[in-house]
């Protein structure tokens, strides 16, 4: 068992469970006693509670117990907090206001959270909720972004009472402002980046139990981060000791950020669970999910970049309003800021850098990450900006692009990042090449003969991922740790158990990290098994997001490695009775150098744990080993996309015919799984460009896309397939050179799409177009430009 | 308030004593403990609860328990026969056309359908097709493949 397994397209172990219907899911879980929550939600954006009356609903059929914003205040509940401090331009923390699990006095969202009906049946609890009787006194509504600092605006905080959670910037604003007024050229855009919502088909659920005899609990949560849930809950709002909860995040079924967070559903049936002294389930609705799951994105821009008159970048300044929703979410704050401004360099040597970020309240649901989180912001910002550059400057789009490429490594950008390693030129031509570009004037051509506008757009982005390290984290007001943790036990029989503190939920992390470890013992993956998403059984674990599990996740589980073979060449040396220097180890074999001695690590595990031969006197038994790892900096995974669209100039319909994309992931472990991701990234990348977007009433704060008729999620028959292939550039800054995969697709797709319409638009006139751009909004855009030349 | 119905459930006749609001998809999750069909937006346009009813492929969220009175029905546990997969099963497994697996169950519940009236499908047909399901991980360009692939294999 020498072959290499590492970059291998190993079939997932994982798939024959979730094929057969053998997956366990948290509304899978099924406890004795088990009882179920339905929460009374707001039905208004914004409003008083005057009295909530919940005697009707009390004495209904099969009720347990009903909860409001009281009874926890009683029992002192805490408010959910947030994980990250962002100091504004003037020093000051931003403003954070209390979260209440259930809603105290006020109601700041519609799907707000006022009180919990506890029933022996779900529809006793569906039909108690309907008997509470909350008398709101309601109040005007603000909902977009632009319009929270208005004059006159709703407020929603009393500690905000200008709806502003932070004014904060990045970048040397003076050095900006010289280099504007020096140059030869500045393209200026404004846009939108359209409000999403991440949509895992699992909606979120959790299963709370409370265990007397040993005053305990146990929590099964649909979510990406146990042990991050688990330390949030316990120390932060319900005040339990720690090591008293354990949360369970058992199969789950997609996540894209919003499984990240703390929410208040799973804290308040935790509580519950207690005061009932009966196992709780909860799982929401789809139209809950659309109301009460973290949103993603949110962005009113304006952004600018300076040229000289040969197309160099001289700088940038962004300008950009950020919707925070009602409530700061677990992580809401770094999002628009120290995942946004600092990738603003993007590919390229752009020498000076300002970006303003103001964070607003608004009667929504709180927003947060999604998939790419800041990174896709930042980068239809610049992908945008050098697309119109080029177009206005007459510089081809690549060319453009090639000019102004980072191409010496490591490059300190003027945003904060260090960019260890990259070829920005090989994924472009890449790209190039298996998307045809030398022969798209001639499709061009064909799709004009046919009635149709053809049009080609470019992406060339830069992501960070593996978010680190701690102590950096921590001075930009980071709250939490961000290492992880592995432990891999090799069993007496020479089999391996791995325990993780990342968590998979469609990541494929069973069979990838169970390649890692087949590679370096030597073994077949069917002997190792991953374990993940328990806190009761994994030392500790910051989980699953920012695309950083094989970057942090994978490395710790490596450090593990290390030290089982260290501790393994001490044994073997003594079982051949040898110098431990002269034991060399290659997959799976401890071999004194130089000679045809040797012992495997099945062996070695076995005297580990039998030490009848063994250096008792200075050895301790057993096989296994623990490791936390610390990354020293960011993996920045890049790539180039590039989308061909044609236009049907009668309909306004966009079809993309081609999509290519180039990645540079470093090392890939699994081919086939690295695909996948990108295919899954796309798609959501193409989603909020052509489908997508979350909209609410802007009068009554009423969501209007509450149900899958009115959010276009993505169907089989609006995507094509996709083109996709990698370059490599190994990370240089951990062991496996691996930089990260997941959100690679919605980083890059965007600026791709919307450049090719506007590509297929600009000889009608069009300059711009906001996403996402439905049959509709290219219509009109059309229509606008005639009429304007009509007019002319 | 009960309701007496009965069917048979992936070859084994049952008979259960429900609250006549009861959903099939609730009754093979609750009552037949059969949590391989999913509930992803109990509004009938995800597709995660998708089982043959009769061999037609039906939404289960949509559908009382008494609806299904008398009926023949088979839920994704029932498509392997043993402990082999079935060879849809294995190609979506061969072409990596699932990711976290919530709409795995429906989406190969709706593949076997739709192989049964197109028995050669184009990409086209096989998008066209599971228009009806839901899927937020893979971009379904594997799942495209897996079903192409898998339709293939059923005519050997």
């Amino acid at each position: 068992m020498n072959a290499p397994v590492i970059g291998q397209p190993i079939k997932r172990k994982e798939d024959y469970r979730f094929l057969t219907g053998s997956g366990m899911y948290t509304d899978d879980v099924t406890l004795p006693g088990q009882t179920y929550a339905y929460f009374v939600r707001s039905p208004h954006a914004h409003a008083t509670i005057r009295s909530i009356d919940v005697s009707k609903a009390r004495a209904a059929p099969g009720v347990i117990a009903i909860f409001t914003g009281d009874d926890l205040a009683r029992a002192k509940v805490g408010g959910l907090p947030c994980g990250w401090l962002i100091t504004d331009v003037n020093g000051q923390p931003m403003k954070e206001p209390p979260h209440p699990p259930l809603a105290q006095g006020k109601v700041r969202y519609v799907g707000d959270h006022v009180a919990v009906v506890i029933a022996e049946t779900l529809n006793q609890a569906k039909d108690a909720a309907e008997l509470v009787d909350v008398d709101y006194a309601t109040l005007p509504a603000v909902v977009n972004a632009g319009d929270a600092r208005k004059p006159g605006a709703a407020v929603l905080h009393d500690i905000a009472p200008d709806n502003t959670c932070y004014v904060w910037a990045l970048g040397d604003k003076a050095a900006v402002d010289r280099a504007f007024a020096g140059a030869d050229h500045v393209t200026t855009l404004e846009f939108t980046n359209n409000r999403l919502i991440p949509n895992a088909i699992e909606p979120r659920a959790a299963v709370a139990q409370y265990s007397r005899g040993d005053d305990a609990y146990t929590l099964y949560v649909a979510n990406q981060n146990p042990h991050v849930e688990r330390l949030l809950m316990t120390a932060f709002v319900l005040g339990l000791p720690e090591h008293k909860v354990r949360v369970i995040a058992p199969d789950v079924g997609g996540g894209f950020g919003s499984k990240i967070y703390l929410y208040a559903e799973e804290t308040v049936i935790t509580w519950a669970a207690k005061q009932t002294g009966r196992p709780i389930k909860w799982t929401a609705e789809r139209s809950e999910s659309f109301l009460s799951d973290a949103h993603g994105r949110d962005h009113l821009t304006k952004a600018e970049l300076a040229l000289d008159k040969n197309g160099t970048f001289l700088a940038m300044r962004v300008i950009t309003t950020a919707n925070m929703g009602a409530y700061l979410s677990t992580f809401a704050s770094c999002i628009p800021t120290i995942l946004y401004a600092t990738l603003l360099a993007g590919q390229y040597t752009t020498p000076a850098i300002y970006c303003q970020v103001t964070a607003v309240f608004t009667n929504t649901a709180p927003v947060d990450a999604y998939r790419g989180a800041g990174r896709p912001e930042a980068t239809y910002v610049v992908e945008r900006l050098v697309d119109t550059a080029a177009r206005e400057t007459g510089i081809d789009r690549a060319e453009i692009r090639r000019r102004n490429f980072i191409t010496q490594f490591p490059y300190q950008t003027p945003v904060a990042l260090l960019y260890d390693t990259g070829n920005y030129e090989a994924t472009l031509a890449e790209a190039m090449k298996l998307a045809d570009v030398a022969g798209f004037e001639a499709r061009r051509k064909q799709a004009e003969d046919r009635g149709k506008l053809r049009g080609l757009g470019y992406s060339t982005y830069i992501e960070a991922c593996g978010l680190a390290p701690s102590n950096v984290a921590g001075s930009l007001g980071g709250r939490a740790g961000l290492f992880e943790a592995g432990e891999v036990r090799v069993h007496p029989t020479g089999t391996v158990t791995v325990f993780t503190g990342s968590h998979s939920h469609g990541q494929g992390h069973e069979t990838t990290f169970a390649q890692v470890v087949a590679d370096r013992l030597g073994m077949p993956v069917e002997n190792i098994d991953i374990v993940h998403g328990d806190t009761g059984r994994i030392l500790f674990g910051m989980g699953t997001y920012g695309s950083r599990s094989i970057a942090v996740g994978g490395t710790a589980i490596v450090k593990a490695l290390d030290k089982i073979v260290a501790k393994g060449r001490k044994i073997a040396a003594h079982m051949l009775e040898a110098a431990e220097a002269d034991i060399e180890f290659d997959r799976g074999n401890f071999k004194v150098a130089g000679t045809d001695k040797s012992v495997t690590i099945g062996q070695v595990a076995f005297a580990a744990y039998v030490p009848h031969n063994y250096p008792l006197d200075k050895l301790e038994p057993g096989l296994n080993e623990s490791a936390f790892y610390d990354p020293t900096n960011f993996t920045f995974p890049a790539g180039s996309h590039l989308c061909e669209v044609e236009i049907d100039p009668e309909t306004g319909q966009t079809r993309i015919v081609n999509f290519t994309a180039v990645d540079d992931f470093g090392k890939i472990i699994n081919p086939m799984i690295v695909e996948g991701q990108v295919h899954g990234g796309l798609a959501q990348g193409i989603g909020q460009a052509l489908l997508e977007a979350c909209v609410y009433d802007p009068e009554s704060g009423q969501l209007l896309t509450g149900t899958y008729m009115d959010y276009a999620l993505p169907r089989a028959d609006d995507l094509p397939s996709f083109r996709v292939a990698t370059k490599e550039t190994p990370c240089t800054h951990n062991p496996l050179g691996v930089k990260g995969c997941g959100e690679a697709g919605a980083i890059g797709a965007p600026a791709a799409v919307i450049n090719a319409i506007i590509d297929a638009l600009a000889p009608l006139g069009v300059r711009d177009i906001e996403m996402p751009a439905t049959a509709e909004r290219v219509w009109r855009a059309m229509q606008n430009t005639r009429e304007l030349k009509k007019a002319a | 308030m009960g309701i007496t119905v009965s069917m048979t459930v992936n070859g084994q006749a049952v008979t259960a004593e429900l609250d006549p609001r009861t959903l099939l998809v609730q009754f093979l999750r609750e009552y037949r403990q059969l949590t391989g069909t999913h509930v992803g937006c109990d509004t009938g346009q995800c597709g995660a609860c998708t089982v043959h009813l009769d061999g037609r492929a039906v939404k289960a969220c949509n559908i009382l328990a008494v609806q299904a009175q008398g009926a023949q029905i088979l839920t994704i546990e029932g498509v392997a026969a043993n402990s082999e997969l079935h060879p849809m099963q294995a190609a979506f497994r061969d072409h990596h056309g699932l990711q976290c697996g919530f709409c795995t169950p429906g989406m190969v519940m709706n593949a076997l359908e739709l192989v049964r009236k197109h028995p050669d499908p184009s990409e086209e047909t096989i998008r066209a097709g599971l228009d009806g399901n839901l899927c937020r991980c893979t971009g379904y360009h594997n799942i495209v493949k897996a079903v192409q692939a898998g339709a293939a294999a059923m005519k050997r």
